[in-house]
């Protein structure tokens, strides 16, 4: 099909680009809501796959921008264009030919305008949106550990922990127990934190790392799957003898930064702050930032040294060491550097909840970040991203709204094909079932698309080198079975 | 176009005068996982309060609904529908939660938007002692169910040694703590190796050894009925006739399916929900609870019902203050705390911190026939919410 | 109280080789398709798991038309063995078995695929059992006949803990026989050895390797059928814990290795059984019961670190 597609003649193809972005925009004007939001999602698949010029493809990314942007003003919910902003950014990534102006301008305007806009309409959409920061930049971590140097580490939630838990103490009156001193913490020491959770954790990763790294990869997955519970564990009982993390009861209230200056630089520029929009806004901001940073960082490392040496081991171990890398120091790294984001992130997710408790670090969480790296592609910084984007809307957004909109459906007494909706059973809950939609999500991915969504652009490159070897593997694979 | 355009705004301007404005009461409960059953007793309860309500509504021009939303009795899943919860700008009110480890971080989203809660079964004292202006609880506390509950172990039951157990989550270690520092007061003896929390499901042999060797007349357990469900049934068939104590979550008839009757009926608990037939107001409920959704109605059910129409009688107080317009949350919140309400379980009013200002307090023991309803009460007590500790 | 937990060591160690022999049971499960596939299936859990909810359902339906309480048992065992070897096998056919085909050399593929297919069996029992019965915890029928017990050398015994006994110990015979006796076993050894060899003899290592994890999984489904007659309640997620553990029960026998297995199984019933009972009281309730499930991954951690092999395996050098 793809194939069909690229034969299409440029000039079809921007007549059907034009034609889809101008029925977005018309069905944005006749009827703001669910509808125009899936045809200004068609219009960008037609944008992101047609060939398209450059130019053509850009300003439709433009015109999208701005429809998805309207479509929050209305009054319907505005998950489906948030959604599809997270798409135009995706497919801006994508188009590698852009010039970088182009590329800023455009998702400057949806990171700093458009999603801050509809925050403004739908606070549950800046929750959406910290929420995906802080597991994008939590996948990065994971995957430099699994996707850039191939060591599986199924506890790396362990880490997060830990972070949430360096804030979480000395943010607030926990610390008390155990130490003299003035708790909590001045909230804006909440930075100075995140600089000390980035070494506690990265300290942490090397000392479960030099013995765990000493072992083959699917032993170390398990040997890390069992240091998570461990972790888990430890914070739910280090409330005795001496009280350190208050046990199953939790910590609350951890402190954060003060925002007055934030509040009236804000207001300076016409954006009135509240109650319900401050700290969100102040966090989604804060989050941006630290996943520029750990952008910049991931994408040096993979160039350096370090970053050769690491796929050089998810390779092959053997010919690496031969090679003369030095394996313990070198997973260790990687090992380390994953930690380190991930602890960061603690720190602002204990802050923006205010709550830490251990029932947030459960195996399904570590296990939910690997799903993001493997969704986006093991080894793709751009991937990690859009797989945290995908699972955490998916989780917290699509499945409960589905099952919101059927509960209306059932108290509105919906008849489909004959069958009254109010009886179908409650069991039925598509929210209830998330386990079962992240398996299969897994399942598909690695049966049919292991590189992920985005694959890594070494990955990608090895494939079309591998394309003419394929069928001749296949062809001695059925050999072998008759 | 422009035309166009105009006729489409009518239209919809038209649609919307039509369509009575909708207003809409969210229950938050684990409906999934293992205490799914008392959830849905909670959801159930609302839903008939918010049932009834609908033609009373509707002749004030508005329509009523419930949203029911699952927390999983999980604290993320909890915060993450809280957030969706007040950005639904025609929810006005909270009835739940279940377990009070989910209430506690998802009120303070709540907070944010001063959008009220009112718990039928959150018994942690933080709950109230947050002084938060929007939550409220009509059911008692912890540190009063707790040591009612030591009191009568030890006076009653004549407890002098007692082995504590608890499930290590936010509610269950609290009473469990609650009530071994009574006991203790009491003179009953709880040593260290005996007060012990764990979070497993299925395997209490090594627990049921330790309490082979310790011998104590009564086990007391802090946590809910699905964990401990199993361990009675162990200490049963181990010929263990020692009696069980617990709190309130053990109140759900899902104990004695998970017990089995025999080893259910050596069990005594106290809860801040009283059976449904301490209350003779509850007969009709019952009925057009058992009518309506197939089910037998528990405590917590009454409970949730009383919440709803907490919640629901302060609308209806709020909407007629300002003359028939739509009611706004903060209206609502304050209206909750000026209820006086005669509902069900007796007569509602809060205090300044938002706990119910007399609690009731029971103490039932398992019926060995295995029916839930036919628990015998042991004492009633009802004892003045406790004020906030000084600073 | 030390003194009395002393007396009473003979009945916690009767506990813990009861738990032991479960372990067993899972762990040979996770080490016979290492053996053949050197895959950590990881979903193996949910096998033992569905074994054991099948026979929970069994026990429900048929406890009023079967008064015998061992023909029920024996019911249960063969239809638990069954669906969770049926259950394996499909695994292995719609997960598995289209990756090696694929001829995936990154190991890690093999063992994400296991996580998500262990997601999707939890879930999809649940939603089973929720539409079903509308309950979560399920819980094992009692039958008055396997309810008695006798007290030997003061150690109290029931007979459905006999019953565990004696049925894993024909299961781990039965299993021996079966490795080093039949056809098949040779066929599965032949596999494990070098999987292209045995293709060149003639062997067709898709039925071998469909035998063998309709073989492990039998076995995780009789030893859930065991787990839920001995522990009563049973959840569609309550095999993870026991499936680790059993993981680990194979590591410490050295992974692949049959008899390593339950020897592992063992040792690790007995020593979570001890520390469960001991650590509280030892430690004046500084570290409770509530660490008694984090040992197992203590005792993986050192093991791997200090003996990586196991207590019965070899050391294989990696293969180039």
């Amino acid at each position: 099909m793809t194939g069909s597609l690229k034969k299409m003649k440029t000039e079809t193809a921007l007549i059907a680009v034009c034609a889809a972005d101008l029925v977005a925009f018309a069905a944005l004007k006749v009827s703001p809501g669910f509808f125009a939001g899936i045809i200004g999602i068609l219009a960008l698949v037609m944008t992101g796959y047609l060939p398209v010029k450059l130019q053509a493809k850009l300003g439709s990314l433009a015109v999208l921008t701005l429809v998805f942007t309207l479509g929050f003003a209305s009054k319907a919910s505005g998950d489906i264009f948030f959604i599809g902003l997270i798409g135009i950014l995706v497919v801006l990534i994508r188009t590698d030919r852009a010039p970088v102006w182009t590329k800023v301008l455009i998702g400057a305007a949806i990171l700093l305008a458009s999603i801050p806009f509809a925050g403004f309409k739908d606070t549950f959409l800046f929750e959406l949106a910290i929420q995906i920061g802080i597991f994008a930049a939590m996948a990065m971590g994971l995957n430099v550990v699994v996707g850039m140097a191939g060591l599986l580490d199924m506890g790396y939630t362990a880490f997060f922990a830990i972070g949430a838990y360096t804030w979480g103490i000395f943010g607030s009156p926990q610390a008390h127990s155990f130490m003299a001193g003035h708790f909590p913490l001045n909230g804006n020491l909440m930075f100075l934190f995140m600089g000390l959770a980035v070494l506690a954790t990265a300290l942490t990763g090397i000392i479960i790392g030099l013995p765990a790294l000493r072992l083959r990869g699917d032993y170390l997955a398990i040997v890390t799957l069992g240091l998570g519970e461990v972790i888990r564990v430890l914070a739910n009982n280090m409330d005795h003898p001496v009280n350190i993390t208050n046990g199953p009861q939790g910590i609350t209230p951890v402190s954060r930064p003060d925002i007055g200056w934030f509040r009236s630089a804000l207001s300076a520029i016409g954006v009135p702050l509240d109650a319900r929009t401050d700290y969100q806004l102040f966090f989604y901001f804060l989050v941006l930032l630290v996943i520029g940073i750990v952008i910049v960082v991931n994408i040096n490392l993979g160039k350096s040294k370090f970053g050769r040496a690491w796929v050089a081991i998810r390779e092959d171990e053997i010919a690496a060491r031969s090679m003369g890398i030095p394996m313990i120091k070198t997973k260790l790294y990687a090992f380390a550097t994953g930690a380190a984001f991930s602890g960061a992130m603690g720190v602002i997710f204990a802050a923006q909840r205010t709550f830490v408790s251990p029932e947030t670090f459960t195996m399904l969480q570590s296990t939910t970040i690997l799903g993001m790296v493997v969704l986006g592609g093991m080894g793709s910084i751009e991937g990690a991203i859009l797989g945290a984007a995908s699972l955490t809307i998916l989780n917290i957004d699509l499945l409960k709204g589905f099952s919101e909109y059927l509960n209306e459906l059932k108290q509105g007494g919906t008849v489909i094909f004959g069958y009254h909706l109010s009886s179908l059973p409650s069991q039925l809950d598509p929210a209830k079932y998330e386990r079962l939609v992240f398996g299969l999500v897994i399942i598909f991915m690695m049966i049919f698309r292991p590189t992920g969504l985005l694959p890594e652009r070494r990955r990608k490159a090895e494939e079309a080198e591998d394309d003419d070897d394929i069928p001749e593997i296949t062809e001695t694979g059925k050999g072998g079975q008759s | 176009m422009k035309k166009y355009i105009l006729v489409l705004v009518a239209l919809t301007a038209c649609l919307t005068f039509a369509q009575a404005q909708t207003i809409k009461i969210a229950t938050q409960s684990p409906l999934s996982g293992g205490s799914g059953a008392l959830g849905e007793q909670i959801k159930l309860g609302a839903q008939l309060a918010v049932e009834e309500a609908q033609p009373r509504f509707q002749k004030l021009g508005f329509k009523l609904e419930l949203a029911a939303y699952d927390d999983q009795a999980n604290p993320d899943t909890g915060v993450a529908n809280a957030n969706r919860i007040i950005n639904d700008a025609d929810i006005i009110g909270v009835v739940g939660h279940y377990n009070s480890g989910v209430a506690i971080p998802s009120s303070e989203v709540y907070a944010r938007v001063n959008l009220v809660m009112v718990s039928p079964a959150n018994t942690n004292p933080r709950i109230t002692d947050r002084n938060m202006p929007d939550v409220n609880r009509i059911c008692g506390r912890d540190d009063v169910q707790g040591p009612a509950g030591a009191e009568f172990a030890v006076k009653e039951l004549k407890a002098k040694k007692i082995f504590v157990i608890h499930d290590k989550t936010a509610y269950g270690q609290g009473l469990a703590e609650n009530f071994k520092a009574r006991a203790i007061e009491l003179g009953a003896s709880v040593p260290n190796n005996a007060f012990v929390g764990t979070e497993e499901k299925s395997n209490f042999i090594p627990l049921i050894t330790q309490i082979l060797a310790y011998k104590p007349d009564l086990i007391y357990f802090g946590g809910i009925y699905d964990q401990i469900g199993a361990f009675a049934k162990q200490l049963n068939e181990r010929g263990i006739k020692t009696p069980i104590m617990g709190g309130d979550g053990l109140d759900s008839s899902d104990y004695v399916r998970l017990a089995g009757p025999a080893a259910a009926a050596n069990t005594y608990y106290t809860t801040v929900a009283g059976p449904v037939s301490v209350f003779p107001k509850a007969k009709a409920f019952v009925d057009s609870f058992k009518v309506k959704t197939g089910k037998t109605a528990e405590g917590f059910a009454v409970y949730a019902y009383d919440c709803a129409n907490v919640i629901l009688s302060a609308t209806e107080a709020a909407i007629k203050s300002s003359g028939g317009k739509a009611p706004t949350r903060d209206a609502v919140t304050k209206a909750v705390r000026a209820v006086k309400l005669d509902g069900l379980t007796g007569s509602i009013e809060f205090d300044g911190k938002g706990d119910i200002k007399v609690a009731n307090y029971y103490v039932l023991k398992v019926d060995a026939s295995g029916d839930w309803g036919k628990n015998a009460i042991l004492k009633t007590v009802a004892v003045p919410a406790p004020k906030l500790p000084a600073k | 109280m030390l003194d009395s937990l002393l007396s009473l060591l003979p009945q916690i160690l009767f506990e813990g080789l009861l738990l032991g022999f479960v372990y067993a049971m899972i762990a040979l499960g996770y080490t016979m398709v290492y053996g053949v596939l050197e895959l950590i299936n990881f979903a193996h859990s949910e096998i033992f798991m569905i074994g054991a909810v099948a026979g929970v359902e069994i026990f429900r339906s048929l406890s009023n038309i079967i008064h015998n309480g061992y023909l029920l048992l024996l019911v249960a065992i063969v239809v638990g063995g069954l669906v969770s070897g049926l259950v394996a096998i499909a695994m292995e056919r719609f997960a598995y078995r289209p990756l090696r085909r694929r001829g995936t050399t990154n190991r890690l593929v093999p063992l994400i695929t296991a996580v998500g297919v262990s997601f999707v069996l939890q879930d999809l029992v649940r939603l089973i059992e929720a539409l079903w019965h509308n309950e979560f915890f399920l819980r094992m029928a009692s039958v008055s006949d396997l309810e008695g017990s006798v007290t030997v050398l003061g150690i109290f015994i029931q007979y459905k803990s006999i019953v565990v006994i004696v049925v894993s110990l024909a299961m781990l015979a039965g299993l021996n026989l079966l490795v080093n006796k039949t056809r098949l076993g040779t066929a599965i050894r032949t596999v494990a050895q070098d999987m292209d060899t045995a293709r060149l003899m003639g062997i067709n290592p898709d039925r071998v390797v469909s035998s063998t994890f309709f073989i492990g999984g039998s076995l995780g489904g009789v030893a859930g059928v065991l787990f839920a007659l001995q522990y009563t309640t049973i959840s569609p997620y309550s095999g993870f814990l026991p499936g680790i553990k059993a993981f680990t029960a194979a590591v410490l026998g050295g992974i692949g290795n049959i008899p390593g297995a339950m020897v592992g199984g063992l040792v690790l019933g007995e020593l979570e059984t001890l520390a469960g009972t001991y650590l509280p009281t030892l430690t004046n309730g500084t570290i409770g019961t509530e660490y008694k499930d984090i040992i197992a991954f203590l005792v993986l951690i050192l093991l791997l670190l200090f003996r990586p092999q196991g207590l019965l395996g070899q050391i294989v050098k990696e293969k180039v």
